[in-house]
């Protein structure tokens, strides 16, 4: 049944035969040594732990609970009190009115509600993926670009550009000033663009930022505000990560910044993206919102959304979850909580052995400080070290070139994917990878010196020999990864 | 929508924004509104329009309701719930194993057997609104041109080009040869492509057809198939009544022709299809694009991450479509009630006087009002569709809104609405066409 493929170049599309869906990358090879070797606690203990996807699995408990008290939220149950046929047959784009309500309900809820969100301005997409798609259509043309600080989300290259053939223009952030985006760093790109006739757009920012877990404060949003409304440019806030801010109350999003300062900004130019994805852990659900505030890009988007809408049986059960405030309120105080406790977990754990990352509290991740592990400062010594990672350590982290950091030696470490007692895997795994390294150093330095040495008199050669036989003890790490690496 | 402050029109926007070519300011539109202004209810709005412009199988609920009742564990998430975390991760484009296998199976079990589907051929969408946006951005750069038999889907205009930027020229049919693609039509809207200087990238054909409500005929199918390979196009078959044809020997998949040809130059093929018709799920938005070209599934896969099926609805139709007891019954059910529908309406319009193409699929009828046309031109048309609608309070879809190149023809959608409702409408016609006639 199979048929040879014999396919012409020409055959299909420009875009169907580019490398625009972004999985030519060598990153992949992290996700393959996984899918070749994953790690499970009684099967497999010492495969790849999969430390490179942002879920987050902490609270499923109390979702699995509210379902089992809840059986009229499911379209299969009889109890369910509604019209199985009205659900099934409902395809209005604009999407059940109760969804609306619940998801705008939610979105306040996460943001402490220091800030109400318009039902009639939500609009569905197929995951923030679709959302990121369809607002890049509605803003952009062909060739036209978008300004996004590194580092970003891997996934920007092909939901941006792929299908819409928009530009992404990286704006520089630097570990130097904790990677923040300055107005410097935002005219820089901005006037390249304009000096390679290209037509910028709008500024897309995450916020949280995904990779590095941290959110913007409220001076440089205000800044980023008055920025785009100067050049008049679009600003696209993607807030998937809202929920995840350890401490809610420090959180500012945009919305509260129009709110707070309705002069800094021409409103018609801010847009959301929003998803359940990471907030509560549905990515499978595919439940994509754009929340704008320009009514014709309301307009435009609810119409594209024919291409990406969510499905009545999931906006059903989400409408009903997300409208119960009592859970609501305790989901989102238990996830923060919950994730809190990791990523304190991981910053005690790590410091203990000197590894640092930048400071943050918010996300599914560390943005881990690995540079002084690398040979030399390069992207090339990144991947190499990166290879070692998920070859002798077994974990598949995320290098930093991967999402467009203009420093090489930064990796993206996912926590919230996985058991407590996984966790403390992981954690031993990247400890004694330390301590083995350290030794190694030592080592290293050591017989360094005594070659240096070996010609001198008698006594010192003794000396050396000695502490030369300190470190060939049999606790000497002669089967470090690092030194594997570099042979 | 509340506007808390004014806005300013000055930011710009981009072309496919501003375009019109989400179609939703056509005429075509006002019937619609008409509807959600005054609609029809038995008890409460006995005078209300009666919508006829929606292709929604109603007509087979009580067997989905049914199963439900009868299957409770295996379509939600297990004893407590056990499988709802798994489900909710789930986002792989590849979809759920067990729900490809499904959908699989319920595609041949429509075909009666007479082709086969691999599952890994299944790529999901959410829907066949996005299928066919998708196979479009596959085959097609922008300024291209598919080609597509006159009269068609409405939706297609905004589906295959608002964001693709591809043309899509009609392959004219006509009433003479009950609106069949002939070699020569399509050799003319091929060369009227090739004229304008497109590149003709395939030919989307819909099979069943709508608004024709008929299937296309074998020796239709072996011609299309030899054009398209000898023009070295694409052609993409969307399916989507392929389980609503009345007689099940009377419906021939592209599938089986390729079977029959041993599935030589078969890599240009791609099917579409959807459970909004068939199964009347359209707010699942349950799509698929079936291709036989390798590359094509590989990348449509890809694609897909912009629009794929909850996992939450990929698990319930997972159980129901490997149902196999389930799925005979509702497909020979469901065919049997559509029949019926379709015999009650041709049988009450041409009481009335009025004729309809001999049709055997589908959720609609294409009804012949040309006779009764004060000009046979569009506006011709579109003042007997105005007079329906104000006068009769049906809407339905006049043939202009589906391209159609002869004036005088509509779309009337029977499987939407109860039996009774159906009986309204046809005595409300009927009256008027005996007004018309007095006249």
């Amino acid at each position: 049944m199979e048929v040879a493929l014999n396919n012409n170049h020409k055959f299909l599309s420009k875009i169907a035969t580019n490398d625009g869906h972004g999985e030519n990358s060598p990153y992949f090879d992290g996700w393959k040594a996984y899918d070749a070797n994953p790690y499970h606690p009684q099967n497999n203990p010492s495969g790849v732990i999969q430390m490179g996807l942002a879920e987050n699995q902490l609270c499923f408990d109390l979702i699995e609970k509210w379902i089992k008290n809840h059986p009229e939220a499911s379209i299969c149950a009889p109890q369910r009190g509604f019209d199985f046929k009205e659900i099934a047959l409902f395809q209005d784009y604009h999407g059940l009115p109760q969804f609306r309500s619940a998801i705008a309900n939610f979105m306040s809820r996460v943001r402490g509600s220091r800030v109400k969100f318009d039902p009639n301005r939500i609009v569905m997409s197929g995951g923030a993926t679709g959302a990121h798609e369809t607002v890049a259509f509605c803003l952009a043309n062909r060739g036209e670009a978008f300004l996004v600080p590194t580092p970003y989300y891997p996934g920007f290259d092909r939901d941006l550009k792929w299908r819409t053939g928009v530009e992404l223009i990286p704006v520089v952030c630097e570990s130097a000033n904790k990677f923040k985006v300055t107005l410097e760093s935002l005219e820089d790109a901005y006037n390249k663009a304009k000096q390679s006739n290209i037509k910028v757009k709008g500024l897309l920012i995450t916020n949280p930022s995904n990779p590095l877990g941290t959110f913007f404060d409220k001076e440089t949003l205000k800044t980023l505000a008055a920025f785009t409304n100067e050049k008049n440019i679009h600003l696209i806030c993607d807030e998937i990560y809202a929920g995840t801010v350890t401490n809610g109350n420090d959180f500012v999003s945009i919305a509260e910044i129009i709110e707070e300062f309705p002069t800094i900004c021409d409103r018609s130019l801010i847009h959301i993206v929003y998803s359940l994805s990471k907030d509560m852990g549905f990515p499978g659900f595919r439940v994509g919102i754009i929340y704008s505030y320009n009514d014709t890009v309301v307009n435009i988007a609810r119409k594209m959304s024919s291409f990406g809408l969510v499905s009545t049986q999931t906006q059903h059960m989400v409408a009903s979850m997300l409208s119960d405030n009592d859970f609501v309120d305790n989901f989102i105080y238990e996830s923060r909580t919950r994730l809190a406790h990791r990523h304190d977990m991981f910053t005690r754990e790590l410091a203990q052995v000197g590894i640092g990352s930048l400071e943050s509290n918010a996300g599914l991740f560390f943005w881990m400080d690995l540079r002084r592990f690398l040979k030399e400062p390069t992207f090339e010594a990144e991947m190499t070290f990166w290879r070692s990672i998920i070859n002798e350590i077994k974990l598949n982290v995320s290098p930093g070139s991967s999402f467009h950091c203009h420093e090489p030696g930064w990796f993206r470490v996912c926590f919230a994917n996985m058991d407590d007692a996984t966790v403390m895997v992981a954690i031993e795994r990247i400890k004694s990878f330390v301590l083995e390294t350290r030794m190694l150093e030592m080592k290293t330095k050591a017989m360094a010196k005594t070659k240096k040495q070996c010609w001198q008199n008698n006594l010192q050669l003794k000396l050396s020999s000695r502490r030369l036989e300190d470190i060939m003890s049999p606790h000497s790490p002669l089967n470090s990864p690092m030194l594997r690496a570099q042979n | 929508m509340a506007i808390e402050s004014v806005q300013c029109p000055s930011v710009e926007l981009s072309k496919i924004a501003v375009s019109e070519t989400h179609g939703e300011n056509s005429p075509y539109f006002a019937g619609w509104k008409a509807y959600d202004e005054n609609p029809y209810h038995e008890k409460h709005n006995p005078s209300g329009v009666i919508q006829m412009g929606l292709a929604e199988n109603q007509v087979s609920f009580d067997l989905l309701e049914e199963y439900l009742e009868s299957n409770q564990e295996a379509t939600s998430w297990g004893k407590n719930v056990s499988g709802f975390k798994e489900n909710a991760l789930f986002q792989d484009y590849h979809g759920l194993l067990a729900f490809r296998k499904a959908m699989a199976s319920f595609m041949e079990q429509v075909r009666g057997g007479k082709a086969k589907f691999n599952p890994e051929r299944v790529v999901l969408t959410a829907g066949a609104t996005a299928a066919n946006e998708l196979l479009t951005f596959i085959l097609t750069n922008p300024g291209d041109a598919l080609l597509v038999p006159t009269p068609y889907y409405p939706g297609f205009d905004r589906d295959l080009r608002w964001r693709t930027g591809v043309e899509v020229v009609p392959i004219h049919c006509e009433s003479s040869n009950n609106f069949q693609i002939t070699p020569d039509a399509l050799e003319l809207a091929y060369s009227h492509a090739t004229s304008m200087n497109m590149k003709v990238r395939g030919v989307l054909i819909t099979n069943p057809s709508n608004p024709l409500g008929a299937t296309i005929q074998r020796t239709v199918l072996e011609q299309i198939l030899d054009f398209v390979t000898e023009k070295n196009i694409h052609l993409i078959s969307d399916e989507i009544y392929s389980g609503s044809v009345f007689h099940s020997d009377e419906f021939v998949s592209i599938a089986e022709i390729l079977e029959s040809r041993n599935y030589k130059d078969s890599e240009r093929c791609h099917i579409v299809y959807s459970l909004s018709k068939d199964l009347g799920l359209p707010g699942f938005r349950v799509g698929t694009v079936y291709s036989y070209n390798d590359q094509v599934v590989t990348t449509a896969r890809r694609m897909s991450s912009f629009t794929l099926i909850s996992s939450q609805t990929q698990f319930l139709l997972a159980s129901m479509l490997s149902n196999k007891e389930f799925t005979q019954k509702y497909i020979k059910t469901n065919r049997e009630r559509l029949r019926k529908r379709y015999e009650m309406i041709v049988e009450g319009l041409n009481k009335a006087g009025i004729m309809c193409l001999k049709g055997n699929a589908g959720l609609f009828c294409w009804m012949d009002l040309s006779p009764y046309l004060k000009e046979a031109t569009k506006e011709g048309e579109l003042e007997i569709w105005k007079m329906i609608m104000e006068e009769v309070k049906l809407n339905i879809s006049p043939g202009s809104s589906c391209r159609c190149s002869e004036a005088g023809w509509f779309r009337v959608c029977f499987a939407n609405m109860s039996e009774q409702t159906l009986e309204v409408a046809l005595t409300r016609l009927h009256h008027f066409m005996d007004r018309k006639r007095s006249k």
